[in-house]
């Protein structure tokens, strides 16, 4: 009786676990199935075509790639220098008094839901950006900008987390030969950190690749490739977020799929790059 | 009351009525100290677990200062200026007063660069003249042989007892006027400790050294003058031998012998 | 200037700089979070919790539909999702441990965490939307689970596995079967790490919009039959901000408000949970 029962519980545990890589798998071969009729009818037209237009069925993705390059790269830009500002300051400037609330309110913040960053980017950002920047307001920069500031307290506390690694005896050495606090800094935690502090930068970079609502408010969808910064613009996600109710024909269909399972891709390997190469000495029990 | 001797030669460093209490605590963790501590010698601290060794040596370094809320007064004397001012340029002090601690710290680079380090900090540049005082340090922490043809490689790479001395290699590197070491064979085996030892007697002619440590015998091996603290009170302090062969106190002389600690 | 002098100044400096950082980054998020509160509280009435949608110049429009709509969502996703979760993780921590399948199962599931939630509702459009012609509050529980799974299998399994050995060679020896052992003595020393998994999986969730565009889609209206499209906090909340109306767009944000306060509390419960474990 136990010992049945024993099996059971030890056989459909292993199986639900398996279907999660099953799952995975069904993932991959849906959207690989599914895109398979753009695939075949545009090649590498897809990935390369600079025209989007369902209504002469024309399939080029590259304004929207471009798109999720350039305003993931803004993010970026703005955000690791001001993570790492933020991270230094909770692990080695703060108050003891501040660093546990402001910590927890930044990991909390982290917590508050894409779309709230996105409508918050609609209506007190767009305007600001229009006043100062020119243009409409929905913009590149703008969705750069919204994303960099929903990324920023998921980066501050994973690099505040990394920081905070470094063993105090090792800072003490530094300080016990007549190092200054930024010495220390640069000379021995970044160095200590640097794995954790750029996968966790990585991370953030696969992360804000994918984010759809963030920057879907204040995008505009529009697939041109521009330089000008200022101007309206597109990204695989927002594209397929404004986009994937309204396709009708089969190859508009299938050529979200394309870019669904392009956008995975790109995420996954990004992802894994962070984790198996920067994070792997992370995992503890 | 303490039995504190008299020390005749000069002094590296004088404690006077020091006290000291940890951030968030009440109790202090050293109270009204008093302490020479002679120059060019070796002095010891010794004690039972908790007594306030490392927190007095700490002092020295203002090492505490580093975390806020930590309460102290009276006064440590170097140079006689009170190193406890609010004026004291810390940076400085710390050149002048090197630290070893308890478990090796090399730093996440180079053997050579774990060396320069000090230097580096300091402004020097030359490449000759780094060269030449990172060899003279290694030689001087007796490492240089081992790690000549590979000053480029990672310290981390290094044997236990051999970071320890990279580290004290480091440290004498900036040419301080005193070391202070807390426990630094404590995490060692015994023959890089006796390595560690001989080090430290040699260094003596050139800077001052307190040394605590849990080893009665070390502190009997390496040491000229001993302190033994209870309590975060100095109990006696004494010419080593006569300390350890006929203690004033009688709280000293259980310690020796073993009755608790 | 000597050479200490020149550290000093850059120290003072990076630390000014550093602390500005400081500064303008939480500005920033208190002005989200402040934008948040005072538009949500100021729309907040009872008619938002009483009332479903109504077309805009309408006073009484309201975000019943919304509200229940997301409880069902998020209701059905925990439902599925967290045991099937919890065995998941029990199988990685307690029969699988190091092995190269449990590795992999983690490895896959820590990236799916952080997988674009956008391509699993593509994904359910697919295999769901698509074969049934229409969107479904089925097909938005589905997504959700999907993004659920992989976070208590991971937090279950980790929080398994702090639970000491000894605990569970306690109850071996007692001639106890293994999956007693788990379900009565394992997961009782677990239980606060898991609960918090739970919760955080939930807070995660619920404020997804993205995978539920396409799938569950929207209604104005109160519905509670899993089979047709349905209404969320999230999409109602874009759809309303989008919108050119004004007191829709106050409606969206009387849903950030609520759905975010939701979405805080149980992140701080969730911690709460984890406190007290660390504290015995
Ligand atoms: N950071 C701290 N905060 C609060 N109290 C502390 C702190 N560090 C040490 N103490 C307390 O101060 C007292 C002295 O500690 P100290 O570390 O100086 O002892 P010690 O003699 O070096 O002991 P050991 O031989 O174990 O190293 C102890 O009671 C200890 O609990
Ligand atoms: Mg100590």
């Amino acid at each position: 009786m136990n010992n049945l029962a024993d099996k059971l519980f030890s056989n459909i545990s292993k199986l639900v676990a398996i279907s999660v890589l099953l799952l995975v798998a069904w993932i991959f071969t849906t959207l690989v199935q599914n895109s398979m009729e753009s695939i075949k009818a545009l090649g590498f037209d897809f990935i390369l075509g600079n025209k989007w237009a369902p209504n002469i069925e024309k399939f080029g993705a590259l304004p929207a790639i471009y798109g999720s390059v350039i305003s993931t790269f803004i993010a970026m830009m703005l955000a690791v220098p001001v993570a790492i500002g933020v991270a230094i300051f909770l692990s080695e400037l703060a108050p003891a008094k501040l660093k546990t609330p402001v910590g927890v309110s930044i990991e909390l913040l982290a917590a508050i839901p894409s779309v709230v960053y996105g409508m918050w980017g609609l209506f007190y950002f767009v305007p600001i950006v229009r006043d100062i920047f020119g243009g409409v307001g929905i913009s590149m920069l703008t969705a750069g900008m919204v994303l960099s500031i929903m990324i920023l307290p998921f980066m501050a506390a994973v690099t505040r987390d990394a920081m905070n690694t470094t063993p105090d005896i090792l800072k003490e050495s530094a300080y016990a030969l007549g190092g200054t606090k930024w010495d220390v800094i640069k000379d021995i935690v970044i160095p200590y950190a640097k794995a954790g502090i750029i996968g966790s930068f990585i991370l953030a970079l696969g992360r804000a690749i994918g984010e759809t609502m963030a920057v879907t408010f204040v995008m505009g969808n529009v697939h041109k490739i521009s330089f000008d910064l200022t101007k309206a613009a597109t990204s695989i996600p927002v594209t397929l977020a404004n986009e994937f109710n309204e396709a009708d024909s089969g190859i508009y269909y299938s050529s979200l799929f394309e870019l669904s399972l392009l956008l995975l891709v790109v995420s996954f390997t990004i992802i894994s790059i962070a984790k198996f190469y920067f994070l792997r000495r992370k995992r503890i029990a | 009351m303490a039995t504190i001797i008299e020390i005749t030669e000069n002094k590296a460093l004088e404690v006077k009525n020091f006290e000291f209490s940890y951030a968030g605590t009440d109790a202090p963790s050293i109270r009204t100290l008093n302490m020479p501590i002679a120059k060019n010698s070796i002095t010891a601290l010794i004690g039972p677990s908790g007594c306030g060794k490392t927190t007095l040596l700490r002092s020295f370094n203002r090492m505490h200062d580093l975390y806020p809320g930590n309460r102290y007064s009276g006064e440590i004397l170097f140079h006689d200026r009170n190193i406890l001012s609010p004026k004291e340029d810390l940076i400085h002090l710390r050149i002048q007063i090197g630290m070893i601690f308890q478990k090796p710290t090399a730093f996440p680079m180079s053997i050579f660069d774990n060396v320069a380090y000090g230097m580096r900090l300091q402004g020097v540049k030359n490449k000759t003249e780094l060269a030449d005082r990172v060899e003279k340090a290694l030689k001087d922490a007796a490492i240089f042989k081992e790690v000549k043809d590979r000053l480029k490689h990672d310290a981390n790479g290094l044997s236990g007892g051999q970071q320890q001395r990279l580290c004290i290699a480091r440290a004498i590197a900036v040419e301080p006027e005193v070391l202070l070491f807390d426990e630094p064979t404590s995490a060692l085996d015994p023959i890089s400790t006796a390595g560690i030892e001989e080090l430290i007697v040699e260094l003596k002619d050139r800077v001052s050294i307190v040394i605590v440590t849990h080893n009665m015998q070390q502190a009997a091996r390496v040491s000229d003058y001993t302190g033994f603290m209870y309590m975060g009170e100095l109990i006696e302090l004494g010419i080593t031998e006569e300390l350890f062969v006929t203690p004033r106190e009688r709280l000293t002389e259980e310690y020796i012998t073993g009755k608790f600690g | 200037m000597t050479h200490t002098q020149k550290r000093v100044f850059i120290n003072n400096a990076v630390m000014v700089l550093s602390t500005l950082s400081a500064l303008v980054g939480m500005g920033f998020l208190l002005w989200i979070l402040s934008v948040l509160v005072i538009n949500g509280v100021e729309a907040l009435n009872l008619n938002i919790f009483l009332n479903e949608g109504a077309p805009s110049g309408n006073p009484d429009g309201g975000l019943k539909h919304a509200l229940i709509g997301q409880l069902y969502l998020v209701g059905a996703a925990t439902f599925i999702g967290v045991p099937l979760g919890i065995l998941a993780g029990t199988y990685l921590s307690e029969y699988g441990q190091k092995s190269k399948l449990s590795e992999t199962i983690r490895d896959i599931s820590d990236i799916m965490m952080s997988a674009p939630s956008i391509v699993i509702g593509a994904f359910v459009y697919a295999i769901v939307v698509h074969p049934m012609g229409h969107f479904s509050g089925w097909a938005g529980s589905i997504a959700l689970t999907i993004i659920m799974l992989p976070i208590i299998l991971r937090t279950t399994d980790d929080m398994l596995q702090l639970v000491p050995s000894t605990l569970r060679e306690a109850a071996f020896a007692l001639g106890a079967p293994k999956y007693k052992v788990i379900t009565q003595v394992v997961y009782r020393g677990a239980k606060a790490g898991i609960l918090t998994g739970v919760l955080l999986g939930v807070a995660r969730v619920a404020g997804e919009t993205a995978p539920l565009l396409f799938t569950s889609f929207n209604d104005n209206f109160l519905n509670t039959d899993m089979i047709k499209p349905m209404a969320s906090l999230t999409v109602t909340m874009y759809n309303y901000a989008t919108s050119p109306y004004e007191d829709w767009q106050r409606l969206g944000w009387a849903a950030a408000f609520i759905l975010s306060m939701f979405i805080l509390i149980l992140n701080i419960i969730g911690r709460l949970f984890l406190l007290k474990k660390k504290g015995r």
